[in-house]
């Protein structure tokens, strides 16, 4: 096989590879394209069914009624007090869970004391309990503590993380002993050790973990459908959810696109933008 | 592995670890012990009255259709989730490997669907399969197919599968993509110096050595498939028309939810815990495996 050969064969390779690359773009970016498209048209265009495949002019009017008003058959709460609700939740499940996983770690790794074994796999149990296996007695634990509609009841049970304990358990079993030494002798206590030594050293980590945490905690449905019925905790994907209703023909659907693309643009810049600790967070999760 | 050097003290690590504990022991532990002991008790819809009724909860819910249809369903959609997501995250993974130029541009264009909420997923999909105004969906009923996902459950079937498949391929793309990077280039240039074609060299080389992490993948897609796709099968079909979308998880939503069955939703409750306990065995069983890989 002379040069010439290898050398067609690899380029058509390649061609092959970025045809089927942007292809799978393409499918990946079209549901994105229409709701964008669509929420730039006024209500009759696309209720008539003409899907518009190119911008249109009506794209102020509605992201300020969704911002402002809400909109859909069923009139959502505005969707600017939903992104609030929906950020301020996601970074108090996300700063929560990173503080007590953090400080629990610490402990199991830093200290021998009676029951460590038993603390950690109590830990490690959350694992095997997602929420969905146990909605009606958590929910009633909810109510015999009056947490029902509160922010404290839609962020404080979803804060442990077994997860999070692990990641940060691995990664103090890798500082060297030394330090701990040093520390001993400079006379330096646990608490001044943890916090001049051991979270400088996890910045990373917790800025990988950040980011999948505040994803987990801004796409959470199921806890609050079932815990919030008051518009004013309203989050955004849940409101999203009610405003499409049993999906009718008559609907404002250019709000709702709007308030569809509001839904998803923090959480997807928050990926593009951190893309090197989020893919970290990931992999290293996962481990 | 542990710790030589360590600090002294009891009373701090307890401290340290009380939150996590106590937040365990109200929302996770407490509720469990609560559905174990709900599911072995008949109790009327007001709690005026409860007795002890044994097994008698299991007993109809392994008996019920409704919720040996739910099995089934689940079982449909999570295997066709799980094979949607790999395969196509895998044909793309190994198309961007080769790309070599260009290939974290991809990565950029292929991972943000991970950021999307299951539920809003759904409602991106269905402005397209919408029967009268999604792009699909009208282009479909033009062509003569009766496409409405409301009243055909299997049209409602395959929306949601394919909306559940489409975030989750950003996330095998990853674990794929790293996979097939960290594969020596030199075990490839011996595969085709012993003149295998690029498509024997995928198969016989390439494949095994990807295999811890797709089998890893398939448990992870698994228990994506049941737990967090709730929000795309209630803001979808609410598990219609009829029950045809019907999984467990949304079963025990509705039985306990809406319909107050205590017992039953229970008892359905304890089933999937059975379940998870497995699925998270399996999973830990098996990253012991991936490190030495």
């Amino acid at each position: 096989m002379d040069a010439a050969t290898t050398r067609r064969r690899r380029l058509r390779g390649a061609a092959w590879a970025h045809a089927v690359l942007a292809i799978g773009v393409l499918i990946f970016f079209l549901p994105i394209w229409i709701t964008l498209v669509g929420s730039t048209h006024d209500t009759a265009t696309i209720g008539r069914g003409d899907v518009p495949l190119l911008p249109g002019g009506e794209a102020i009017a509605n992201y300020t009624a969704a911002w402002n008003a809400g909109g859909g058959r069923y009139r959502s709460a505005p969707a600017g007090l939903m992104l609030g609700n929906s950020l301020l939740m996601a970074v108090l499940i996300a700063g929560g869970k990173i503080a007590i996983s953090l400080i629990s770690a610490y402990a199991v790794v830093f200290f021998r004391f009676p029951g460590r074994m038993l603390a950690f796999w109590t830990i490690f149990l959350t694992l095997m309990l997602p929420v969905e296996v146990r909605i009606i007695p958590t929910f009633q634990v909810m109510v015999d503590l009056s947490l029902v509609n509160t922010m404290a009841g839609l962020t404080i049970p979803l804060i442990a993380s077994a997860t999070a304990t692990l990641l940060f358990r691995q990664f103090f079993l890798t500082i060297p002993d030394e330090y701990v030494e040093a520390a001993k002798i400079d006379g330096a206590g646990p608490l001044r050790f943890f916090r001049d030594v051991v979270l400088p050293l996890s910045v990373t980590n917790i800025a990988a973990l950040f980011v999948i945490l505040f994803i987990y905690g801004w796409n959470q449905y199921l806890w609050p459908l079932l815990i919030v019925n008051d518009r004013g905790l309203e989050t955004i994907v849940v409101g999203l959810a009610k405003m499409i209703g049993s999906g009718d023909t008559q609907n404002e659907w250019n709000v709702i696109m709007a308030t569809a693309v509001l839904a998803l643009v923090p959480p997807v810049f928050v990926v593009v933008a951190m893309q090197r600790w989020f893919v970290k967070g990931l992999t290293e999760t996962e481990k | 592995m542990i710790k030589r050097v360590i600090f002294k003290g009891q009373l701090l690590p307890l401290l340290l670890l009380a939150p996590q504990l106590a937040v365990t022991a109200v929302f996770f532990l407490w509720p469990a012990g609560q559905a174990i002991y709900q599911s072995l008790l008949q109790e009327d819809p007001f709690g005026l009255r409860r007795e002890f009724v044994g097994t008698e909860n299991f007993d109809a819910v392994l008996n019920d259709p409704l919720w040996l249809n739910a099995l089934g369903n689940t079982a449909v959609f999570s295997v066709s989730v799980a094979a949607l997501a790999l395969g196509v995250a895998l044909l793309l993974a190994v198309q961007a490997d080769k790309a070599i130029r260009g290939a974290n541009l991809y990565k950029t264009m292929l991972i943000w669907p991970y950021a999307v909420a299951p539920a809003v997923a759904a409602v991106l999909w269905l402005f397209l399969f919408h029967p009268s105004i999604g792009l699909i969906g009208r282009a479909l009923n033009a062509a003569g197919v009766a496409w409405d996902y409301k009243l055909n459950g299997g049209q409602a079937m395959l929306l949601v599968i394919v909306a559940s498949a489409w975030k989750q391929v950003s996330y095998n793309f990853i674990f794929f993509l790293a996979g097939l990077q960290s594969i020596p280039r030199s075990v490839l240039e011996a595969a085709a110096i012993d003149g295998a074609r690029p498509f024997r060299r995928f198969w016989t080389v390439v494949f095994p050595l990807l295999s811890p992490t797709s089998f890893f993948l398939l448990v992870v897609n698994l228990v994506y498939a049941f737990f967090d796709t709730f929000g795309v099968i209630h803001a979808l079909t609410g598990g219609g028309p009829g029950n045809a979308t019907e999984t467990l998880i949304y079963k025990v939503y509705v039985d306990g939810v809406q319909n107050l069955n205590l017992g039953a939703s229970a008892a359905q409750s304890v089933i999937l815990m059975v379940l998870v306990v497995g699925l998270t065995m399996v999973q830990f069983r098996f990253v012991e495996r991936r490190v030495h890989y």
